[in-house]
């Protein structure tokens, strides 16, 4: 590890910001969201639900603490053999002891009546305007949306990744920014389906105030209604790998008339997209593409120097799959390897991006085999 | 015990050289032995070292987490870092710690010359090295250590490189010798209390254990049947969990929290036991509500049982599971409350002193009664969709399983060290340990609730900026502690080699069986048992 006097100097920084922090209180307001202390309200009926129901426990907790621990201060203070005071012999009350039983039990059925209110409310995801589909892989999500047949992955920002090992605060939403966002209406109750590719994941945006796994096989559901327009961040929540901490969700939440806009946008990109896999693509144009598909998609595992990260994640320099016969590099890309963490790309990607990405691996990265592929080669071959 | 195989040179003048011999000489002493106070040191010493192991990758962890941004090790690594800090610590540490009270209080404490089963007490400490050894070594391996953490979830635990097996084996061969120690513990408390002692005249500490080992018994086999289905599944074609294949994912979390409850009671009721002999000694008045105690612990044990599903309230059940595991779980603050209760009222009007023990045991009760706190609100489950897989509930677990659970070994260790030891331990370090421990595990776990709430998951490498200030005063008390423990080895060892002479009974409120044996008990006692009124 080589010393970088960068970081030393924003560690002195962070220190002195923190010994300020700790010394005057004042920065604890809510003010300052670098010293958050609380859950966010969140602008969704659920997330209220969570954040009520979180405040009255926490009072609640509060109030048993003060008459527990009062006792206890108080005992300790006053019950010392050091203030003279000599022990009492008493070792049973039944009285007593019913009541500390009984107390407790009334305490948590009136802790249980709101939250299995609350609770019903939130899991019920009946009459949805609409449905979106999110399927959670590593590392990234792919959002589809049913009706509007809008369809697309959504994967950390290049700006935060490049940022990881040079300077977090040099970029914006550091880890909470996306190439794609979400795009939701407000007002609108949209149902959520979720599941995953390869192993389990968990959606969860605290602002909209619930989580749920997404899980391989399975679909689970949950609700969103979002009241105010604005860009909710959230982060996958279940261990799912390697870079479990850096796929980012990122939610725009925008009036109905935006949302139809922006379906409209997405459609006319689609199209596009299907237009230029039916014409044949020049060997500048697929390595500038795949380039950029590399980075994306691949990179996570493969390293941007395509020098993997064996023996987990072996390299493409030198492969002998990538610089081998390209059938069998197409079908690795395509088909992926059961069992391993090499999915089956065939349904991620489009033909262009993936004749670009293997034309890509096969003349980059320190490969040099000289031949190229055609979107209409990867059409063939699915 | 054969007199032929060993010798039979003694010193020990409390006794009739009838039959019984000291220790072996050497080191083949510990290999040997089937002594339980020499098994007893063993599983401390063992679990001391796993503690500094443990301890060791959880600063590799808060170092990385000191600052946003990747600066000492890679994602990869920090998940293996995450996962072995929790399987060194569960099973290496808080585990064998509790077993090694038991192996030197228990008899002790009922009045019996040894352990029931002394050989399979010998095998029970000795598959424990070998075990950690397997377990470690596969930090070495290709691929690493296992990084899925130490839930093992399925699938993400399959991809795992050549640690697997080995991972797997090592769980298989903990949970062996948990169980036999287990089932030693249970012989001994029912077969070998000295006459008169009825089960409701045991110590409370007694009483703890052997619910502690029925749990330990009902729970082991079920994690070592969910292990061994994850072996299956990678290597010989089942598809348990592959979905793809038939099986089911969350059948694993089902399977694993089935286990994974009761252990956590595995961890805290020996704690509770050992907090239950300190605070009356050193308030100088009974146990209060002994009986409820008893009654308390079961009913623990119990619901332990049918709660295990709270840990998994985001997988996707049925309304009517949600709230089935969310009324059981909150019933469990019920018998907690009792316990808790019943210790204050222990303290109510007694003549109280605060040797480091009693330290200890005051700030278990009330950082215990915390993390309990957190646990309640972590079983409503409307903010539970909140709290889950972040660091709040990284903060609640450490809240009772760092100031409770081992709160709880420091205390039993400072109350029967000079049992022990015949020395002792010095009290001013002592308080110095007790006040650095209880400060810095403040400022080490206390902010993780701040970050869980505010948005950050729990096993990331790195963070968004805005979770910077709570992380590094985070890793700021992380060091601390880490260190503070230091001072403890230090004391310990101290003690050991000498010090003030301690009388047999030790402290003046002390009451039972283990205070009237010489300090330090001899290398045999109760050769004839004692009568218990
Ligand atoms: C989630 C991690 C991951 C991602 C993302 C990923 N791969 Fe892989 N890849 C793997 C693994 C693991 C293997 C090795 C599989 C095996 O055991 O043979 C592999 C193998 C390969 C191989 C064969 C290499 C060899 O010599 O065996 C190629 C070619 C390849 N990947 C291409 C790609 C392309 C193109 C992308 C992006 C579109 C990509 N991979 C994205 C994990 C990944
Ligand atoms: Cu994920
Ligand atoms: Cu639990």
């Amino acid at each position: 590890m080589t010393f970088d006097s960068r970081l030393f100097r924003r560690w002195i920084h962070r220190a002195s910001q923190a010994a300020a922090g700790l010394a005057a209180l004042a920065p604890l307001s809510a003010a300052y969201a670098e010293w958050e202390l609380n859950m966010p309200r969140g602008v969704t009926l659920i997330s209220r639900e969570a954040y009520d129901q979180h405040m009255l426990m926490l009072w609640w907790c509060v109030g048993i603490g003060v008459v527990v621990f009062g006792a206890m201060f108080y005992s300790m203070f006053r019950h010392r053999r050091a203030a003279g005071h000599a022990a009492a012999n008493f070792h049973h009350n039944t009285f007593a002891e019913i009541v500390w039983t009984v107390i407790p039990v009334v305490i948590l059925v009136l802790m249980a009546i709101p939250a299995t209110r609350a609770l019903i409310v939130m899991e019920d995801t009946s009459e949805a305007d609409m449905t979106l589909k999110v399927t959670g892989h590593q590392w990234k999500w792919r959002y589809e949306y049913l009706e509007d047949d809008v369809d697309f992955f959504s994967s950390l920002a290049p700006e935060s990744r490049e940022a990881i090992y040079s300077d977090p605060y040099a970029t914006d939403n550091y880890l909470l920014e996306v190439d794609n966002e979400v795009v939701l209406p407000v007002g609108r109750k949209v149902r959520i389906l979720l599941t995953a590719d390869d192993v389990i994941h968990a959606w969860w945006v605290p602002a909209l105030g619930m989580k749920k796994d997404a899980i391989p096989g399975f679909i689970n559901e949950l609700w969103t209604r979002i009241d105010e327009p604005g860009i909710y961040r959230g982060q996958c929540a279940e261990l799912c790998g390697k870079d479990h901490g850096f796929m980012p969700i990122v939610v725009r939440a925008v009036p109905d008339e935006e949302y139809v806009a922006w379906v409209d946008d997405r459609h006319a990109a689609q199209e596009l997209v299907a237009q230029e896999a039916l014409r044949d693509w020049t060997v500048e144009e697929l390595m500038v593409r795949g380039r950029e598909i590399y980075i994306t998609a691949c990179a996570a595992c493969h390293q941007q120097n395509g020098q993997g990260l064996p023996p987990s994640f072996p390299a493409i320099t030198g492969s002998e799959i990538a610089t081998g016969p390209l059938d069998a590099h197409l079908d690795r890309v395509m088909n992926g390897k059961p069992g391993t963490a090499m999915a089956a790309f065939a349904q991620q990607l489009g033909d262009s991006d993936l004749a670009a990405v293997i034309t890509y691996q096969r003349n980059a990265l320190g490969n040099a085999v000289g031949d190229s592929v055609q979107p209409s080669a990867v059409r063939a071959a699915r | 015990m054969s007199a032929a195989t060993t010798r039979d040179a003694h010193d020990d003048a409390h006794h009739d050289d009838h039959h019984h011999h000291g220790p072996e000489p050497g080191v083949m002493r510990w290999v040997y032995t089937t002594n339980h106070k020499d098994i007893g040191t063993l599983y401390l010493v063992f679990s001391f070292l796993m503690l500094l192991l443990g301890g060791l990758l959880a600063l590799g962890i808060r170092t990385e987490l000191w600052s946003p941004g990747l600066q000492f090790v890679e994602p990869d690594f920090f998940n293996q870092l995450t996962t072995m800090h929790a399987l060194i610590m569960v099973f290496g540490a808080i585990m064998p710690a509790t077993v090694g009270f038991a192996n030197w209080m228990v008899p002790l404490m009922i009045g019996a010359p040894d352990m029931a089963l002394p050989r399979l007490n010998n095998w029970s400490f000795w598959l424990l090295p070998f075990a950690f050894a397997l377990l470690i070594s596969t930090f070495f391996m290709e691929g690493g250590a296992p990084a899925a953490g130490w839930t093992l979830y399925a699938p993400l635990v399959l991809q795992g490189g050549a640690n697997l097996p080995f991972a797997i084996f090592a769980i298989h061969l903990m949970g062996i010798a948990s169980v036999m120690g287990a089932i030693n513990i249970i012989v001994t408390i029912l077969n070998m209390r000295a006459p008169g002692m009825t089960l409701l005249k045991m110590p409370l500490f007694i009483w703890t254990w052997l619910i502690t080992a029925f749990l330990l018994v009902a729970a082991m086999p079920v994690f070592a049947g969910a292990v061994t289905m994850l072996l299956t599944d990678k290597f010989f074609g089942t598809s348990f969990f592959d979905a793809a294949g038939g099986g089911d994912p969350v059948l694993f979390q089902h399977i694993f929290w089935f286990f994974g409850h009761p252990e956590v009671y595995i961890m805290i009721l020996p704690s509770f036991g050992i907090v239950s002999q300190v605070i009356p000694t050193f308030a100088r008045k009974p146990l209060f509500g002994y009986e409820s105690m008893v009654y308390a612990t079961a009913s623990i044990a119990f619901l332990s049982f049918i709660v295990w599903a709270h840990h998994m309230f985001t997988v996707g059940m049925p309304l009517a599971g949600e709230l089935f595991f969310m009324y059981t779980t909150m019933l469990i603050a019920v018998p907690t409350g009792v316990k808790v209760f019943n210790w204050v009222a222990t303290m109510w009007r007694g003549s109280m002193t605060f040797e480091t023990p009693m330290l200890y045991a005051i700030a278990f009760v009330i950082l215990f009664t915390l993390g309990g706190f957190s646990g309640l609100m972590l079983a409503i489950v409307p903010s539970d969709f909140q709290y889950h897989d972040t660091y709040f509930v990284v903060a609640h677990f450490h809240y009772v399983l760092v100031t409770g659970s081992l709160f709880g070994i420091f205390a039993g260790v400072y109350y029967w060290l000079p049992k022990w030891t015949g020395n002792m331990y010095d009290e001013r370090l002592g308080k110095w340990h007790f006040w650095l421990s209880t400060i810095f595990v403040n400022i080490l776990f206390f902010p993780q609730h701040f970050l869980g709430l505010a948005g950050m998951p729990r096993r990331v490498p790195d963070y968004a900026v805005q979770f910077a200030d709570w992380n590094m005063v985070s890793s700021i008390g992380g060091f601390g502690f880490g260190l503070s423990q230091l001072l403890f080895a230090w004391i310990v060892l101290q003690c050991c080699r000498g010090g003030k002479q301690a009388t047999a009974e030790v402290w003046d409120g002390s009451d039972g069986l283990e205070w009237t044996v010489p300090s330090p008990a001899p290398y045999h006692t109760f050769e004839t048992p004692p009568a218990v009124r």
